[in-house]
């Protein structure tokens, strides 16, 4: 269909250059909420993928809770001060050589991965919840909980640090 | 998808937005009409009978005010607040199923904008996004006062959210589906959920108080500590949408309320009239009007009755009552659903 293509574009375009915006901005706050507009492509090409369950848990889990957290941290550091970070010599060479083995380490992922086909790609009602559901607590249940125990787990931690009286 | 179907959508879609946008408007009156009842006196009467043309009056106002934008604010996100804000309140209606369907011609014309499979989650996902306007347009007045309205407003929401979310999680137990018209059809007749989920209704609606930035929980906006919050450096229209949206995230959730908990367009004995399909969904059409109308009021009640919470105990309650209460409601519902499935 022609309509979902040209979503597609746009969709693309829109969250590269929220991306990309991300890097460049100055100002936190504008990097964090070009974060956020890519968040909401991302879950756009969910949408178009017939994945909904995916895409408004995305939304809600990203964009509603995680980038919300960060905005408040900003706000509350008031990290907008431009030039708080100084770009030393030392700091530029450290980020070269950390990006270069984050490019190494992606392109050996990509090379020896094979794009394996693990369901049917003409069955369009992978992301429904009903299947999702039925995969996520048959097939993949003792991972899942194990999951959702260590976020009690992390909960906890975060609880514990943040008790004052606690010693 | 013919074109026929886009051009019933299309209109579907301006019907609930202007229904939202005038509600939203007459309920600035009927706010200040119903505070005038309740200290004793007349409310606006000066344009029009009773003040019918106040909210028109307003608007013009506002409209012509003078715009004035803070020297050290942040341009485009200043503007952005607002716009946003408004628009995330009226997102929600989509999914809102507003009356059954009517049948023309043989073909039916279903009464909802986007009958999505995860319609819940998706009212949660436009809840959880809800705080952006306002975060967005406190910090980008770079002012203090706004500054601490918007932390408020993120940290109340982020609070509250949970509970809410908690609340609705029993009644997708008990219902089985994710989607709204579903959960509407489940309440047939005077099936409603609020027989079921009593507890689940209470936390639901202290926590739409709470999302709203409604009193006793407008923190965000308290003008004895924080002059107007987070629109403090907002005049002209870009103020009047806070204000306007204010009154639209009320309808919605007053919408939310009536199809979650009292059954939507579902009255009782509706089956018994013998009326036709068309006649029960137009009749439907205005008890659910009539149900929003009256959690409209509850809002208004309240506001005009309680004082304002202090900060801690706002969140005191969301954390330490309104989380728990909600996790064992959970936890009988799901207890009560296995006695169904065992007996």
């Amino acid at each position: 269909m022609m309509f979902s293509k040209y979503l597609f574009f746009i969709l693309s375009f829109i969250a590269i250059y929220a991306a990309l915006k991300v890097l460049i901005s100055k100002s936190p706050m504008h990097s964090v909420l070009y974060l956020t507009l890519a968040f909401f492509a991302i879950a756009g090409h969910y949408i178009l993928l017939n994945a909904q369950f995916l895409a408004v848990v995305h939304i809600i889990v990203y964009a509603g809770a995680i980038m919300v957290l960060f905005i408040y941290t900003v706000m509350l550091l008031n990290l907008n001060i431009q030039g708080e970070f100084p770009k030393t010599k030392l700091v530029n060479i450290a980020s070269i050589i950390a990006g270069g083995l984050l490019m190494l380490t992606l392109i050996a992922v990509f090379k020896s991965y094979d794009m394996e086909v693990l369901t049917n790609p003409n069955y369009n009602q992978i992301g429904l919840v009903k299947t999702l559901g039925k995969v996520l607590f048959k097939d993949y249940f003792l991972p899942f909980e194990l999951s959702s125990v260590l976020f009690l787990a992390a909960m906890v931690g975060a609880v514990m640090l943040g008790k004052k009286d606690i010693y | 998808m013919d074109g026929n179907y886009i051009i019933y959508k299309f209109v579907l879609a301006s019907v609930i937005l202007l229904i939202s946008l005038v509600v939203a408007m007459y309920a600035t009156l009927l706010e200040r009409k119903i505070a005038g009842f309740f200290q004793d006196r007349l409310g606006p009467n000066r344009a029009g009978i009773y003040g019918i043309f106040q909210p028109l009056a307003d608007g013009l106002k506002l409209f012509f005010k003078e715009e004035f934008m803070p020297g050290s604010a942040d341009k485009f996100l200043y503007i952005l607040g607002p716009s946003l804000t408004m628009m995330i309140a009226l997102l929600t209606s989509a999914v809102i199923p507003w009356g059954d369907s009517l049948i023309f011609n043989g073909v039916e014309y279903s009464l909802q904008v986007a009958d999505i499979n995860v319609g819940v989650l998706y009212v949660f996902a436009i809840l959880s996004i809800g705080v952006y306007g306002i975060m967005i347009g406190g910090w980008a007045s770079n002012n203090k006062y706004a500054l601490i309205g918007a932390v408020r407003a993120a940290s109340q929401m982020i609070s509250y959210e949970l509970a809410m979310s908690m609340a609705i999680i029993a009644i997708v137990m008990m219902s089985g589906t994710l989607s709204l018209s579903e959960i509407v059809n489940q309440q047939h007749g005077f099936n409603w959920n609020i027989w079921y989920q009593p507890l689940g209704f209470v936390l639901f609606i202290v926590c739409a108080f709470a999302e709203c930035n409604r009193a006793p929980f407008d923190l965000p906006e308290c003008e004895t500590e924080l002059i107007g919050g987070y629109h403090t450096e907002y005049s002209s229209m870009k103020l009047g949408f806070y204000l306007f949206a204010e009154y639209i995230n009320m309808f919605i959730s007053s919408a939310m309320i009536a199809t979650l908990y009292f059954g939507g367009y579902n009255f009782p004995f509706m089956d018994d009239l013998g009326l036709s399909h068309n006649a029960l969904t137009i009749i439907g059409f205005f008890v659910f009007f009539l149900k929003i109308s009256f959690f409209g009021f509850v809002f208004m009640w309240v506001r005009w009755t309680l004082p304002r919470f202090r900060y801690d105990q706002l969140m005191r309650l969301g954390w330490k009552n309104l989380l728990p209460l909600a996790l064992v409601n959970v936890i009988i519902t799901g207890f009560f659903i296995m006695l169904k499935h065992h007996s």
